[in-house]
């Protein structure tokens, strides 16, 4: 079976569905090899993915680099950040970071219960 | 395929239920105990609410508390009420117990202060629900379309293979029984995070998505005011060491079990009614009883709650059926799990296939019989607040 799932062919990550060994070759993704131990359930880069670029999972982004990611390194808390919900960071930081989100009408109606 | 239908109870407002509880209600939190105490000694048939309001709450929050406790009166899985009050309360035993009778269902009310103390109500208490329990013994399944059924779609503890295996198992049934003229609903807003670009395309008309991304931006901003990062609650810790990353990750996961084709209908509050065909989008928060609290409050008979990690959530009054999609979850938990749907991850079925065995097993629980949760007496209950108790 193979050891990875790739959900979208827009994706630059995969997911390890058994725990995978530096050395692995992944063929299925294009002949990438995985750099580093990647825990069962956790992400692979398939390419390059630059800092600052979107990292896509089932077609649509899940957040940015927050480094440089070379393809076959796992990418996780420490070099994947979100976009979303980031009260921690200066607010213009935080709107630039959700540029990406859409918009809400101005007409909207609703009202919490 | 199996015939779209299930054994039920048809009440006299023209809904459905799954269940016949008698429904044993505090008032107040100072009234839960002696609920707890009568519906026990009339379990499984009887079940309480206890909770940790009714008193001490302002405005929305007290709405919230009352509507919530009304909704669950007038519920077609609840066959009978009885309110257990204090009398000094802000919750009005007469709204609750109006609410049932409006369902046309029996209600009465005992009242610790008027009574005359905890142990004279509890005897008396008792005495009406042993009387109410043996009416309801009596009342008859019928053969119920399932386009009366409002599925409720709900994860908790996930990890990677929620949303490969059994979000979408989950998503294709919710789509199923919307064709079937049935309906769901999906709530745990901070988990569109991400995805809500999803749903809002499935939106009729710009004015329901308008209404789905102001609930969201309202959640986005409230968890933003804190100042902190939302990572330390979404994704949950145990979320992370699954391998779910961020929020915006979890999320395009998460939306999964609301269907891939079912159109959004609708954008309702915290417990309030689901009334329209569809797939409604219900504004509750992510922890999980609270959110399953809600949505049965907003009328759905059954609960589908999908995990990575394992959880044992339940409800008082519907049914709540547990999948994963962790075949390690599967075996480890398996006293808290209904279906393993694993086999989607290493080809041992299909997609449709899991889902063909997920809505069986709906019907049949809609029919009777008793989740992993019920066996266990998992019965979980708390109703939101979002604002302090005065």
């Amino acid at each position: 079976m193979n050891p990875v799932i790739v959900i979208s062919e827009a994706d630059n990550v995969a997911t390890a569905l058994e725990a995978l060994e530096p050395g692995t070759v992944l063929g299925a993704a294009g002949s990438v090899i995985v750099r580093e131990a990647i825990p069962r359930g956790h992400k692979v880069a398939l390419r390059t993915i630059p800092a600052g670029a979107a990292v896509l999972k089932y077609g649509s982004a899940i957040g940015v680099a927050a480094r440089d990611i070379a393809a076959g390194a796992h990418v996780h808390t420490h070099n994947l950040s979100s976009a979303r919900g980031r009260g921690d960071l200066p607010r213009q930081t935080a709107a630039a970071a959700a540029d990406g989100r859409i918009a809400e009408p101005p007409d909207d109606v609703s009202r919490p219960l | 395929m199996s015939p779209a239908t299930f054994a039920g109870y048809r009440r006299p407002d023209g809904r459905v239920g799954v269940r016949n509880h008698l429904l044993v209600v505090p008032t107040v939190i100072c009234s839960s105990v002696v609920a707890e105490r009568v519906a026990a000694a009339l379990a499984p048939i009887a079940t309480a609410l206890p909770h940790t309001a009714g008193c001490g709450q302002l405005g929305p929050d007290m709405h919230t508390t009352h509507e919530t406790l009304a909704a669950y009166c007038g519920h077609p899985n609840v066959g009978a009420v009885l309110v257990i009050a204090l009398g000094c309360e802000q919750v009005v035993a007469q709204h609750l117990a109006d609410a049932a009778r409006a369902a046309g269902k029996p209600a009465h009310i005992v009242a610790i202060q008027t009574e005359g103390g905890t142990v004279r109500t509890t005897a008396r208490a008792t005495e009406i629900a042993a009387r109410l329990a043996a009416e309801l013994a009596d009342t008859p399944r019928v053969e119920c379309d399932a386009a009366s059924l409002i599925l409720s779609v709900k994860c908790g503890g996930s990890d990677y293979t929620s949303g490969l295996a059994s979000n979408p198992a989950l998503g294709r049934v919710a789509d199923r029984l919307v064709e079937l003229g049935g309906s769901a609903v999906l709530g745990e807003i901070a988990e569109i995070m991400g995805a809500e670009h999803l749903l809002a395309a499935r939106a009729p008309d710009p004015a329901t998505a308008g209404r789905l991304l102001r609930v969201i931006n309202r959640v986005e901003t409230e968890a933003m005011a804190l100042g902190l990062d939302i990572r330390g609650t979404q994704p949950s810790p145990g979320n992370i060491r699954g391998g779910l990353t961020t929020i915006e990750e979890k999320s395009l996961g998460a939306t999964h079990k609301g269907g891939e084709r079912t159109p959004l209908a609708d954008v309702v509050g915290y417990s309030a009614p689901i009334v329209r065909k569809g797939l409604t989008v219900m504004d509750t928060p992510g922890l999980d009883v609270e959110s399953v609290t809600g949505m049965v409050g907003g009328g759905a008979q059954v609960v589908v709650f999908t995990t990575g990690l394992g959880t044992p959530t339940g409800n008082p009054i519907a049914p709540v059926i547990k999948i994963t999609g962790n075949a390690r979850t599967a075996a480890s938990m398996a006293d808290n799990i209904d279906l393993d749907v694993s086999g989607v991850l290493d080809h041992r079925e299909t997609l449709d296939e899991a889902a063909g065995r997920l809505f069986d097993e709906v019907l049949a629980v809609c029919a009777g019989r008793p989740t992993a949760a019920e066996r266990l007496g998992f019965r979980e209950f708390a109703i939101h607040r979002r604002n302090p108790t005065i």
